[in-house]
């Protein structure tokens, strides 16, 4: 047992006690009890396990912990204070414009490859607010979805893009 | 989160939110009738089906649990089977809710199979509903003292009629006690022309929570003092009868990872440990030596051998003369088709927990039916049927029969060894190696037709094996030997999906029954056969159209056997603004894209459904991809529309990876693909645009909604294919290593 790492993860400094080369899925899921970042594979094919690592779309189940550094963890229960943040909000949402775009489109069925899909969307969202059609396609064509609920997500995410301000003149954080 | 409630159920809550006490009897296993003729299942520790009480419970703030026996799956059907006891009970949807599926606690309505849910369930939650509205308002009057028939009731709120002051609610008729009475089935439902809540897009229940990540998920599920566990087999399956068997254990190999420990009991091996990154790397660095036979065909040999196999051969279905229509047929087509071994391959592998102690276990699990479940777990653990807890969590989408049984099992194994709570979940390889996988069929199937273009002769013989069920775990642990389903059910050649909805005087069905033992592990994966009946029909129907000159769509029109198949043939064909096409396109030879259109119709045993696919073929690639998919269903009374429309909307992408992608492969000792790379799926970028069209008949029985479109959308995209190309493909997936060469042989 090595002990004492430092992570932030969602804004809070935690120490864990996971051995460094624990993969952070297993520290997030296990030691926080976060139930955003879910196992799908363990081996970065299906975006199941994603977080945002300083804002970047990062595969958890294959990232070990001693990666991590002092970089920001956010995690989906972290979705809403990071897109205050980024938008100078008051406030943290509820939740996202992207969570929000996935109950008016129903756009889940077992909710399972959710997480991931919700991160990935708000990653894209925070660099490209009005993505095409196109844009769209190709930033999530890493995350898989067994239901089928392809063509819900894409309209959610054009949804989310409409609902979002923009972040006109602004350099995104990352 | 809130930890899991870790105590074994007991059905003796009275306050609002809770369920009714129930003192049941322990009976035998016996199948009861209700009044509506459906069987309803009682046994040991298990709700009576015939007590009113088993089924509504109302609570004193005047709200109502319903006690549903199916499971969320994400479909939708808790907020449909809702919707219809408010509506019955003329509650709001607010005032209504489920409860956590346990045994011992709800009742058994068998699994949540066969799009039975709502078909199954709907029909049972409603009259029990109309029964309890019936009690309420009798005893409403006698409070009132005003007859029943001048009492209204809105909200859950009973009042005079012609006085509304005089009012009395549920909850302070009866909140908190039993109704005490038998459930018969005989009150009155509602006619459909008042319904208020059924036949609306009520948003889903579930849909906020997963939305927020509060859901919990089956992984989610974490109790105190629990240990991580995996199992450890060879990667990939080998014949069903073979199993595995360990050659040798080296349980040194894992000596370095702290608090790992391994558990075997007979063939089955298992690892636990306090931390789940030791639990994952001491599976992955146990050196077991297995004993795998070469026993598998191998994926090219497959078809072959189960045409060369002595078959168990049954005619399902023999009308008319088809020997003496063949010949007067002015037209015949007849092909052979081959489908391959499709997976369920849940997005999130499947997870179980299991606290066994000497004398009982809880298991939690995403089964699709708990007491099924119960049954083998208790088998496994050697326990009475009754000391043995089931509590349903969902899990990650399954379609059908995915190793959520195999999970529990396993987690159940080790929890008894281990003597603490252990917490299971299956690596990417377990789920995808282990599955019990949508078996492969080979199909002969031959059609013919008079001059003018009305099907007179239809013939086709199916070869597939049976479902496995005995789960992998119970297997390896007890050495129980392999065995299959006698059948016949959905995994045989069907007469609800193959000429069903065509009028054919002379058709013969025969199933030819491969024995299973040396093949993959099967059982029923969404819609389960229907894509490869559909593949060998549709494009057989589509065949004998271009004969006679006939649009695919005018000639299916002159065969429809009623209008209902008439009216989700019509709605799909004008979704898609369809034009007649002498079902086959003319290209330029210099495209390098080319793009086609095809139609097909296609059930599962009730509904009626049919799909139109807009596809494009890469030339170059052999790629296929389907751009735009169009889809109608007619379910009879439809609940919940919008629930439907999701439900059809994924149908469509998963029959276009179905009929593009997904295929299990081996060899002939194991299962080779292993993970999203080896049996690769749909993907974003392929994802075709959906259109769907609920076809609404609130006058006709509800049926199922969950597996209908299945079948005619992969049928649609091989039209389509052959519309783009003039080449026609028997085998699928249509991968570019079957596009390609069908593309350089001469056109059809």
């Amino acid at each position: 047992m090595a002990g004492g790492v430092k992570i932030r993860v969602n804004e809070r400094l935690w120490t864990v006690n996971a051995a460094p080369d624990t993969p952070l899925l297993y520290v997030l899921s296990d030691e926080l009890q976060l139930n955003g970042p879910r196992f799908g594979c363990g081996l970065a094919q299906c975006g199941s396990c994603s977080v945002l690592v300083d804002g970047v779309e990062t595969r958890s189940c294959v990232t070990p912990l001693s990666e991590i550094g002092s970089r920001a963890v956010t995690t989906l229960e972290g979705l809403p204070a990071w897109y205050a943040r980024q938008h100078k909000l008051p406030k943290a949402p509820v939740l996202t414009p992207v969570q929000q775009a996935f109950i008016d489109e129903q756009a889940i069925q077992c909710g399972y490859c959710y997480n991931g899909m919700t991160v990935k969307a708000c990653e894209l969202l925070s660099k490209t607010p009005q993505p095409s059609e196109a844009q769209i396609r190709s930033a999530m064509n890493g995350h898989l979805c067994r239901c089928g609920s392809y063509p819900r997500i894409l309209k959610a995410i054009q949804r989310a893009a409409q609902a979002s301000p923009r972040l006109a003149g602004q350099e995104v954080r990352q | 989160m809130k930890p899991a409630t870790f105590a074994f159920p007991r059905r003796d809550l009275l306050k609002a939110g809770g369920a009714l006490l129930i003192g049941f009897a322990i009976r035998d296993t016996a199948r009861a009738q209700t009044p509506e003729g459906v069987a309803l299942v009682t046994g040991p520790d298990q709700p009576d089906p015939a007590r009113l009480d088993t089924w509504i419970a109302i609570h004193a703030d005047n709200t109502a649990t319903i006690f549903i026996g199916f499971v969320e799956l994400g479909q939708g059907c808790t907020t449909a089977l809702l919707q219809l006891a408010a509506e019955e009970l003329d509650l709001a949807m607010s005032q209504v809710k489920s409860m956590r599926l346990e045994s011992h606690t709800m009742p058994n309505q068998g699994g949540t199979v066969a799009s039975a849910s709502v078909a199954r369930g709907g029909p049972r939650i409603r009259s029990a509903a109309a029964e309890a509205r019936q009690a309420l308002l009798k005893m409403a009057s006698q409070k009132l003292d005003v007859p029943v028939d001048r009492l209204a009731v809105s909200r859950g709120v009973v009042s005079v009629a012609a006085d509304p002051s005089k009012s009395v609610t549920y909850g302070q008729l009866i909140g908190g006690k039993r109704f005490d009475l038998p459930y018969t089935g005989t009150a009155p439902r509602k006619p459909y022309s008042d319904y208020h809540l059924v036949g609306q897009s009520v948003p889903r229940l579930d849909v906020p929570d997963k939305a927020a990540g509060k859901y919990v998920h089956m992984q989610h599920v974490r109790v105190a003092g629990m240990l991580h566990g995996r199992v450890v087999r060879p990667r990939g399956q080998g014949g069903y009868a073979d199993g595995a068997h360990v050659l040798s254990l080296d349980e040194a190999s894992i000596a370095g990872i702290s608090g790992a420990r391994v558990i075997r009991k007979r063939d089955f091996i298992g690892v636990v440990a306090p931390n789940q990154w030791d639990a994952v790397r001491a599976a992955r660095e146990l050196k077991v030596t297995w004993d795998q036979p070469a026993a598998l065909p191998g994926t090219a040999g497959l078809h072959q051998q189960m045409r060369a196999e002595k078959t168990t051969d049954r005619t399902v279905l023999d009308n008319g003369d088809v020997a003496a229509a063949f010949r007067a047929a002015a037209h015949v087509v007849s092909q052979t088709y081959r489908g391959p071994y499709q997976a369920h391959v849940p997005f999130g592998p499947n997870c179980a927990l299991a606290d066994v102690k000497t004398d009982s276990a809880l298991v939690l699990c995403s089964t699709q039916n708990i007491y099924d479940t119960r049954r083998k777990i208790a088998q496994v653990l050697g326990l009475p049927i009754e000391k043995v807890a089931v509590r349903y969590y969902e899990g990650s989408g399954t379609y059908g029969r995915s190793c959520y049984d195999d999970a529990a099992q396993a987690a159940a194994v080790l929890s008894q060894a281990a003597g603490q709570p252990v917490r299971v979940q299956f690596m990417r390889w377990d789920e995808h190696g282990w599955d019990n996988f949508g078996p492969a069929q080979l199909a002969d199937i031959r059609v013919g037709i008079d001059a003018a273009g009305k099907i007179v002769a239809y013939e086709y013989h199916g070869w597939q094996h049976n479902w496995g069920t005995v789960e992998t775990s119970q297997q390896l642990a007890l050495g129980t030997p392999a065995a299959e389903s006698p059948g016949p059910g959905s995994q045989e050649v069907s007469n609800f999906n193959l000429g069903a909805m065509y009028a054919i005087p002379n058709m013969r069905l025969v199933n030819h029954r491969v024995d299973g033992a040396r093949y993959l592990k099967g059982s029923n994966l969404r819609s389960p056969l229907d894509v490869s009946f559909s593949f060998a029909q549709e494009q057989t129907i589509d065949e004998l159209a271009r004969l006679v000159g006939l649009d695919p769509l005018e000639f299916r029109r002159r065969n429809i056997k009623d209008e209902r198949w008439l009216g989700v043939l019509n709605a799909a064909a004008q979704a898609a603004a369809w034009t007649p096409r002498a079902a086959r396109s003319d290209r330029s030879p210099a495209a390098r894209i080319l793009t086609g259109r095809g139609i097909a119709l296609g059930t599962h045993t009730s509904s009626y459904a049919a799909a139109v696919a807009d596809i494009e073929v890469d030339r170059e690639t052999g790629q296929i991809v389907a751009r735009h998919l169009y889809g109608a269903l007619d379910a009879g009374l439809c609940v919940n529309p919008g629930c439907l429309e999701n439900q059809m909307s994924g149908m469509l992408v998963q029959a276009a990876s179905r009929m593009l992608k997904e295929e299990v492969t081996f060899s002939s000792t194991n299962v080779t693909s292993l993970d999203w790379n080896s049996y690769p799926i749909l993907r974003f970028e392929e994802s075709p645009a959906v259109t769907t069209v609920v076809v609404q008949h609130m006058d006709q029985p509800l049926s199922g909604g969950g597996e209908e479109l299945m079948g005619p959308a992969a049928a649609a995209i091989a039209n389509a294919f052959f519309d783009a190309t003039g080449a026609r493909l028997r085998e699928y997936p249509l991968t570019p290593a079957r596009v390609l060469p069908a593309l350089a042989s001469p056109a059809a």
